[in-house]
């Protein structure tokens, strides 16, 4: 299956949502705007022609210097062309809201509950979603950048030479 | 305690956190109706380390001990992954003997963890015997580990860019007794265990899955090819030269305890083939890449060279450059597709590492497979599904 394919494809349905698009890293990848994600994700899997069945990964990540800071990363793979694709979307910080994949993968679930758990990003329509790691007491996101690592408080230790 | 629903009366039982029979910290709420199981509930992150926030604040060669304790079992395989991924980024190829090498140790490590796995569901059924006899050859295999990094459970194995030292004949030595002896053991484990009539009773049918619903769970490795799919990452994106070897993707069709039972021993088997034809067509070369920027020049060398000095400050204190971009690379680990999302600012450590364990993402099937089953048969389901806590909870 040829990247030009999936492309051509995607752009036919989804023109306006496709936010950006990145062939130079090892998989493809596009950045889908937030509010279709569920209907892109279903479409590459149902599409007869698509046939990416199988959700290899979901995870958060966060860059606090964007309009957007807050994203989800699918990694999907079609296992008969043995072709992966890796789709991003973003929220903001006040309304993190995505809706879930559960109803199309079932290994989403703990996924989604992982990202939620460590990134704060609310899944709509997720069966159970409440930490999955973490203590259900906690209230903060731990692997949000402004959560540092050790406690901030600490004045016997001065990392200014090895830390970031 | 007890519960009323639609007229029934069932009983709530805690299975774990601790409990013996389930090989590691996780509990399940079970709801029961006698002997039968109506429902699970799992609570899982007893032993969550945060790794993936401690990776954002590592430089690239000091999470190789984090990723030993994912899958303890084959460590080799979850370090040589690591390795490989950071590899990719620098886009830089390793030669045939570094391949090779790595072919061997995480082949042996595949076999340890399917060793234990197996024997594990022979306890679980009341076979005790073939679990001590197998943990000597385990024992065999962590004496190599022990002479190629001079670790034995948490290996720290390799280097990004190869090895810290070269296969010594010791080892080579190690690994051909190992190699010679493994064949009679095995032979006698399978005559304990796999025609055992008790065994079969004890293990067809029990904790089903079928190839459909194991692809939508997500499964990977021994335990998706147990239920009929062949996919096996070592042929479908061949890293490590997996694509120089012949070697057989063995698959189950029933998709339960004993089919489970079988694919991990015969993979043994193929690894006994894999670890024998990367020994004996080991090719000539160096064990290590010119990756100054990450590899650490030999202590003799720093302590009498200035280049060596000046490599070493600037790895240690992170004043390396590391190229930008984002990868994702897997490689087959014991327990399935391992994966690695990692994604570099150019910054000293990564901005964001994802690990991919597959023991995370089957387990969550956990509650489908044993549901309507009886309570001793949940519990062989589990060892057969080879959940590792280190892994489930990173």
């Amino acid at each position: 299956m040829e990247n030009s394919f999936i492309i051509d494809k995607l752009y036919k349905a989804f023109d306006q949502d496709i936010l950006k698009m990145d062939t130079s890293s090892d998989v493809l990848s596009f950045i889908i705007a937030s509010p279709v994600v569920h209907d892109v994700i279903s479409f590459l899997k149902n599409d007869e022609n698509m046939n990416f069945n199988f959700l290899t990964d979901l995870c958060g990540i966060h860059y606090p210097d964007r309009g957007l800071p807050l994203g989800v990363v699918y990694h999907l793979h079609n296992l008969t062309e043995n072709k992966r694709i890796r789709i991003k979307t973003f929220v903001t910080m006040n309304e993190p809201k995505v809706s879930t994949v559960t109803d199309l993968f079932s290994s989403a679930n703990w996924m989604e509950r992982e990202t939620f758990d460590f990134y704060g990003i609310i899944f709509e329509g997720h069966p159970n979603l409440k930490r999955i790691l973490n203590v259900e007491y906690m209230d903060f996101f731990p692997l949000r950048k402004e959560y540092p690592l050790e406690d901030p408080t600490r004045e016997d230790k001065d990392d200014r030479y090895f830390g970031r | 305690m007890t519960d009323i629903l639609d007229d029934k009366q069932y009983t709530t039982l805690n299975l774990g956190p601790t409990h013996p029979a389930t090989h590691g910290i996780f509990q399940n709420v079970l709801t029961l109706d006698g002997e039968q199981i109506i429902d699970a509930e799992q609570t899982i992150g007893y032993i969550h380390r945060a790794f993936e926030k401690i990776a954002e604040h590592r430089p690239f060669y000091q999470i190789t001990p984090l990723t030993d304790r994912l899958n303890y079992c084959s460590s080799p395989i979850n370090n040589i992954g690591w390795h490989q991924t950071v590899e990719k980024l620098l886009g830089v190829k390793t030669t045939k003997r570094i391949d090779y090498m790595r072919i061997i140790l995480m082949e042996l490590a595949r076999i340890t963890d399917h060793l234990v796995c197996n024997s594990v569901i022979g306890v679980d059924s009341g076979a005790l015997t073939g679990f001590i006899y197998v943990f000597q050859e385990r024992e065999k295999v962590y004496e190599i580990y022990e002479e190629v990094s001079g670790a034995r459970l948490t290996t720290n194995m390799g280097r990004i860019g190869g090895f810290e030292r070269d296969l010594s004949l010791k080892a080579v030595k190690k690994i051909r007794e190992f190699l010679d002896h493994l064949p009679k053991v095995l032979h006698e484990f399978e005559k304990l265990l796999m025609r055992n009539r008790i065994f079969m009773d004890r293990t067809i049918g029990v904790g089903p899955i079928s190839g459909e619903r194991a692809l939508n769970y997500g499964f990977t490795g021994p335990n998706l090819r147990a239920a009929g799919v062949d996919y096996d990452v070592r042929v479908m994106t061949p890293y490590s030269s997996y694509d120089d070897f012949e070697f057989i993707i063995p698959v189950g069709t029933q998709g339960d305890t004993y089919d489970r039972f079988c694919v991990r021993q015969q993979e043994i088997w193929e690894s006994v083939k894999l670890v024998r034809n990367a020994l004996e067509n080991l090719p000539e070369g160096s064990f290590h890449l010119d990756v100054p920027q990450f590899y650490l020049p030999p202590k003799e060398a720093v302590y009498s060279k200035m280049e060596a000095l000046i490599w070493h400050f600037k790895i240690v204190m992170g004043e390396i450059e590391v190229p930008v971009g984002e990868v994702y690379h897997s490689v087959e680990g014991g327990n399935g597709e391992l994966g690695f999302y990692l994604v570099s600012d150019g910054g000293r450590t990564p901005f964001r590492l994802h690990f991919r364990r597959p023991g995370f993402i089957y387990y969550q099937a956990y509650p489908e497979m044993i549901r309507g089953g009886v309570l001793s048969d949940a519990i062989l389901t589990m060892s057969s599904m080879n959940v590792i806590a280190g892994e489930l909870d990173a």
